[in-house]
């Protein structure tokens, strides 16, 4: 009977406000969406990164079957020259660089591959011996990069030396300030959203002000009387997070997953899937941002 | 049910309190008036009565409890036990009569079958059958008081608090509010009735307590609105009205003497 009533009490509220609540869903429909689209980046970054991006800096590439550069005239890396680029990284003269070294075998490169673009179609067209071996280099010095390429580039069965970070960070770095940008216009929005929720709460309560002062007489409870203005609030920023993961989860099936994954095949994007993971967190943040500022606002506008 | 207890309310510290060390007790099952002029702090008793406000000092008890020592989230349960009815009838205009008397028991969690099985009968107590799905305004200001008084007592409280109950309606419809709260008397419901229509006090013949400026002045049962008796503090019409010479001349000089202490009580402040 109970429950029965405060939901008749929180329809009556949502509609009779309806001009308020309509504006409180879209402004934290518009600033879960900062939110999300900060996590979203940070999200990518971490998929670009792929298997080997935060435990090594340097990747030594091994000649595979259809290698095209000077190193590898004599074919594919052969077991020896392989013997000797691992004896060559553990010689007293490079090993002082080097914290820790990995082989990766073409087994291993496909499992990690298909890890990062378990996302991407070209998954299915990528056989393991397509993919280079490699050795991956763990500096004691990243900026020492430079030794290790003119040391490795010219060995025999090494295709190319590459500095994954000095690929990546560069991208990285807009995206990391593309993420602060979004996480600023968030903060702004958020600020409005929460102001506009204790209007909106305040507006509620003073047009229900003879229902609550007759409530407040017969004895109703506290949680009577606040619980239905605070499910007001609570409910449109509910649906406001709701719409605000749609819409993530929009951008990453439709210009992600069908526009840029189709202009940069080489690309590790992150799914749909895992922009719902986002979801939840922005439901709850929705929920946190309401039922604080509502809570609030009645503790100051009514009195039980 | 209700005992006072030296009890003073200050809401300003410059003002005189508006209640000044009243001590009052009014049992179980009784009817009493709270007469006095505007100010005189009849509506800050009512107040205290329903924990809205807080003594300045002294104690209130209220169906045996010290209100003081209740939690503010116990308050709800103290005011379970007591209605209230106001001048200006508080209904809530988009809901019939039978949804306004529901709403005070949907709120504190009755269900909806009690609901179905009290409203009516609550209803027929205060004399409106079958006007269960009028709006308040198709209703006249007697019905909309009677509405009012039953959505005071459908949750059976113990005490009745009334503040100006006939304050809007002509003598003829008072009389008929005053027969509706008299049989709730006569259920055993204590009736706190704070009013300045002096026929209703005249014809109920109840007991009065007449405050002024804070403090008790007369308590006696079976009374009028004007005393017959000489009181300290006593106004000149009340005087003049007792017609006796020497109550007159004892009154008009304890009146004096209570207006010269007045004076030096605001020269001081």
């Amino acid at each position: 009977m109970r429950l029965q009533f405060i939901l008749g009490e929180i329809g009556g509220g949502l509609r009779r406000n309806l001009s308020m609540v309509v504006s409180v869903i879209l402004v934290t429909f518009v600033s879960l969406t900062f939110v999300g689209a900060a996590g979203m980046l940070q999200l990518q970054i971490n998929q670009m990164k792929g298997y080997w991006y935060d435990k090594v800096q340097v990747a030594i590439f091994l000649c595979g079957e259809g290698s095209t550069a000077a190193g590898c005239a004599s074919g594919p890396v052969t077991a020896e020259q392989q013997d000797n680029l691992r004896t060559l990284l553990e010689s007293p003269a490079v090993a002082q660089y080097v914290n820790d070294f990995q082989f990766e075998s073409k087994d291993d490169a496909y499992k990690h591959f298909k890890e990062q673009f378990s996302n991407s179609p070209i998954v299915d067209s990528v056989t393991p011996d397509q993919l280079p071996a490699s050795f991956r280099i763990n500096m004691k010095d990243p900026e020492k990069y430079q030794i290790i390429s003119e040391t490795f580039s010219s060995q025999p069965g090494v295709e190319t030396v590459i500095d994954q970070r000095q690929v990546l960070e560069r991208l990285f770095s807009v995206m990391n300030g593309a993420s602060l940008v979004a996480v600023i216009i968030a903060g702004v929005m958020t600020v409005c959203a929460i102001l506009l929720i204790a209007t909106t709460i305040r507006l509620s309560a003073f047009s229900r002000r003879r229902e609550t002062g007759i409530m407040r007489l017969v004895g109703a409870s506290k949680t009577v009387i606040q619980l239905p203005f605070i499910l007001e609030g609570v409910i449109a920023a509910v649906i406001g997070a709701a719409l605000a993961s749609g819409t993530l989860w929009a951008v990453a099936h439709f210009f992600l997953g069908e526009y840029l994954s189709k202009q940069y095949p080489d690309t590790a994007f992150i799914s749909p899937a895992q922009t719902l993971l986002l979801a939840p967190a922005l439901v709850g943040l929705g929920v946190v941002l309401a039922g604080t500022s509502s809570l609030l606002t009645l503790r100051r506008y009514l009195r039980v | 049910m209700i005992r006072f207890e030296n009890v003073t309310k200050v809401y300003d510290q410059k003002a005189r309190p508006a209640l000044d060390s009243v001590s009052l007790e009014i049992d179980r099952g009784e009817f009493a008036f709270l007469v006095g002029a505007s100010g005189s702090g009849k509506s800050t008793f009512l107040r205290l009565v329903l924990k809205e406000d807080r003594a300045t000092s002294g104690t209130v008890h209220v169906a045996g409890q010290n209100v003081a020592n209740i939690s503010s989230w116990r308050v709800p349960r103290l005011r379970r036990g007591i209605g209230v009815v106001f001048q200006d009838f508080r209904l809530l205009p988009q809901k019939n009569v039978f949804a306004n008397v529901a709403f005070a028991m949907q709120v504190i969690g009755k269900s909806r079958s009690v609901i179905r099985d009290t409203v009516p009968e609550v209803l027929k107590t205060v004399g409106l059958e079958g006007k269960e799905k009028r709006m308040p305004h198709e209703l006249s200001g007697g019905e909309q008081q009677r509405v009012a008084i039953a959505r005071a007592v459908v949750n059976r409280p113990g005490i009745l608090l009334a503040d100006e109950p006939t304050g809007n309606l002509d003598p003829t419809t008072s009389m008929g509010i005053m027969g509706v709260l008299d049989k709730i008397n006569q259920n055993g419901t204590t009736v706190v009735m704070a009013t300045h229509d002096d026929d209703i006090v005249n014809e109920m013949r109840k007991r009065v307590v007449e405050l002024k400026n804070g403090k008790v002045i007369r308590d006696e049962a079976r009374a009028l609105y004007t005393s017959m008796m000489p009181v300290v503090g006593q106004s000149r019409r009340l005087k003049d009205a007792s017609g006796r010479d020497e109550t007159a001349d004892s009154g008009g000089q304890a009146a004096r003497e209570q207006a010269a202490r007045e004076q030096a009580g605001e020269g001081r402040l």
